[in-house]
């Protein structure tokens, strides 16, 4: 029997909470049986300890680790539609930005980060690198998305005479919208990645501010405790950031898009 | 008489439109038309039937402009009418994102005109076709013979002369689509627009139309022209009469040598 539309079943959240409290029970298990001292393998208990203890430190990193993000997230989201309405509408531009584009995406951004810390204060180099990977699915799926417009929503403007303007504002835009929100939602977890790895590139330069510099400080320390605290902590992160994208984008296409309507059938 | 032949059709009513001579060849190579003439008269519901890949969206594409032909010319009695023409798709084509009121009054916004000028004339397009109380629905929300009727609507919104619909209800069942037929022709009456309209259907075609035009698998050739006397009213009746039945034999007929012609 298929469930009401709209309604979130408690399987929905319970089936993967158990679970996740299934795995952690048997974790602290394990360690507490087989006696695993703390800076080889902390039981569950221990880093959440470690983190209520830290919390100052780990949570101020924390704030620098997603300000860069979001920070990242917002300029790569400008510059990726900019680009991407820029290229819908002419081949030639297309065909003259799109290949520096590709080629940032496919280099890896742990090779260009040393390079960017050369010549960038460290703050900005970690905020480029963030962007640099947060932009590419944001180009490519808002670019796809203005060039997927259905044929006969097209003849129906055309018929119409509607202007260019008209054609981007009223039809092109709104289709574009779901492929929009999916490089978002990409784009999102990315630039997350991307600070931390540039964080991790910047090291000791990094002034020690962020939450991928606690994890090298902490190794340095043998801290394994608050390692895992600070990776709970970005893992976290970038589960918040999916999950707000996502809602953004259920909010947005709910009623008319298959996205959004598979989840409510 | 009520089934005519070309040689006897009264060509009383003025030609909106005139095709002569026209061509479309796509750049693969498909010719999609040659040498075709059609005169579409004011007031008429004129009929294009043939076998898939004919030419019959072709000849609508090029009617109303989304298509130009590669041969020919294509003349018009008063230019205004070329400028407004309602085009009823095989598919609703309806915004997704849109509501209802505002796939209808999408025509008018693109032409200028405010929202709360345009209002009346939306709501009288939905209240014709009996969607008024659904003007804030979404296209998912409704059924397909229901988007159908949004389509409709917003093609007479600009209450335009004429009219091209495209298979509008091939993908309907058979209940939804006699009762649009039904609602197409009321429309009509009261709109006083011209129609070309194509289908596959036969049993469509005989009911809806004032003249068939069957057409040749092959470049578009006209192999048979049917005219039904518009007179006639378009009921259960005219669907049980010997007049349909030999409307519908006629028909049959032709689209049958296009068949034959086709596979030969």
């Amino acid at each position: 029997m298929s469930k009401k539309r709209g309604t979130i079943h408690w399987r929905d959240i319970g089936v993967p909470f158990a679970v996740l409290f299934a795995a952690l029970a048997l974790w602290e298990a394990l360690v507490r049986w087989k006696n695993v001292p703390p800076y080889i393998l902390p039981a569950p208990s221990v880093v959440f300890e470690k983190l209520i203890e830290d919390r100052e430190l780990l949570f101020s990193s924390l704030m620098v680790t997603l300000g860069v993000t979001f920070e990242a997230l917002v300029v790569a989201t400008i510059c990726g539609v900019a680009l991407a309405l820029l290229i819908a509408q002419s081949k030639w531009l297309e065909r003259a930005l799109l290949p520096f584009a590709i080629t940032l995406q496919v280099t890896p951004i742990i090779a260009i980060a040393p390079l960017l810390l050369v010549y960038m204060q460290p703050g900005n180099a970690v905020l480029v690198c963030a962007f640099l990977v947060a932009f590419f699915p944001i180009l490519s799926n808002t670019s796809l998305g203005l060039a997927s417009v259905d044929f006969g929503l097209r003849d129906l403007f055309d018929l119409y005479h509607a202007s260019p303007w008209q054609k981007l504002i009223y039809l092109r835009l709104p289709s574009a919208l779901p492929q929009f929100l999916t490089g978002l939602r990409i784009g999102g977890g990315l630039a997350l990645i991307g600070a931390i790895v540039a964080e991790l590139a910047a090291g000791a330069s990094g002034q020690g501010t962020g939450l991928a510099y606690r994890i090298v400080e902490a190794g340095f320390r043998l801290d394994i405790p608050r390692m895992f605290a600070a990776l709970a902590l970005i893992s976290l992160s970038g589960l918040a950031i999916y999950g707000a994208l996502a809602a953004l984008s259920y909010v947005l296409l709910r009623g008319w898009h298959e996205s959004a309507r598979a989840d409510q059938e | 008489m009520t089934v005519l032949d070309l040689a006897d059709a009264q060509m009383t009513a003025s030609a909106l439109v005139s095709l002569r001579n026209v061509g479309k060849t796509f750049p693969s190579g498909l010719v999609a038309l040659a040498d075709y003439d059609l005169d579409v008269r004011q007031g008429e519901i004129l009929t294009l039937l043939g076998p898939s890949g004919c030419g019959k969206s072709t000849v609508l594409r090029l009617i109303s402009g989304l298509a130009s032909p590669t041969a020919g010319s294509i003349n018009w009695s008063a230019p205004q009418i070329k400028n407004n023409i309602g085009f009823v798709f095989q598919d609703a084509t309806l915004l997704p994102w849109a509501s209802v009121f505002n796939n209808v009054f999408l025509p008018l916004q693109l032409s200028g005109l405010s929202r709360e000028t345009a209002s009346p004339r939306v709501n009288e397009a939905l209240a014709l076709v009996g969607l008024l109380d659904f003007s804030r629905s979404l296209p998912r929300e409704l059924s397909g013979g229901m988007r159908m009727r949004c389509a409709i609507a917003r093609a007479l919104v600009t209450r335009p002369a004429l009219i091209m619909m495209d298979e509008p209800f091939a993908a309907l069942d058979e209940v939804t689509r006699f009762k649009l037929n039904d609602d197409l022709i009321m429309l009509k009456r009261q709109f006083g627009a011209t129609i070309v309209f194509v289908t596959h259907s036969v049993f469509e075609a005989a009911y809806l139309s004032t003249r068939i035009m069957v057409m040749s698998r092959r470049d578009g050739r006209i192999i048979d022209e049917i005219e039904i006397d518009p007179a006639i009213p378009r009921d259960d009746d005219y669907r049980s009469s010997k007049t349909f039945a030999e409307v519908c034999r006629r028909a049959s007929h032709a689209l049958r040598i296009s068949i034959q012609e086709a596979t030969r």
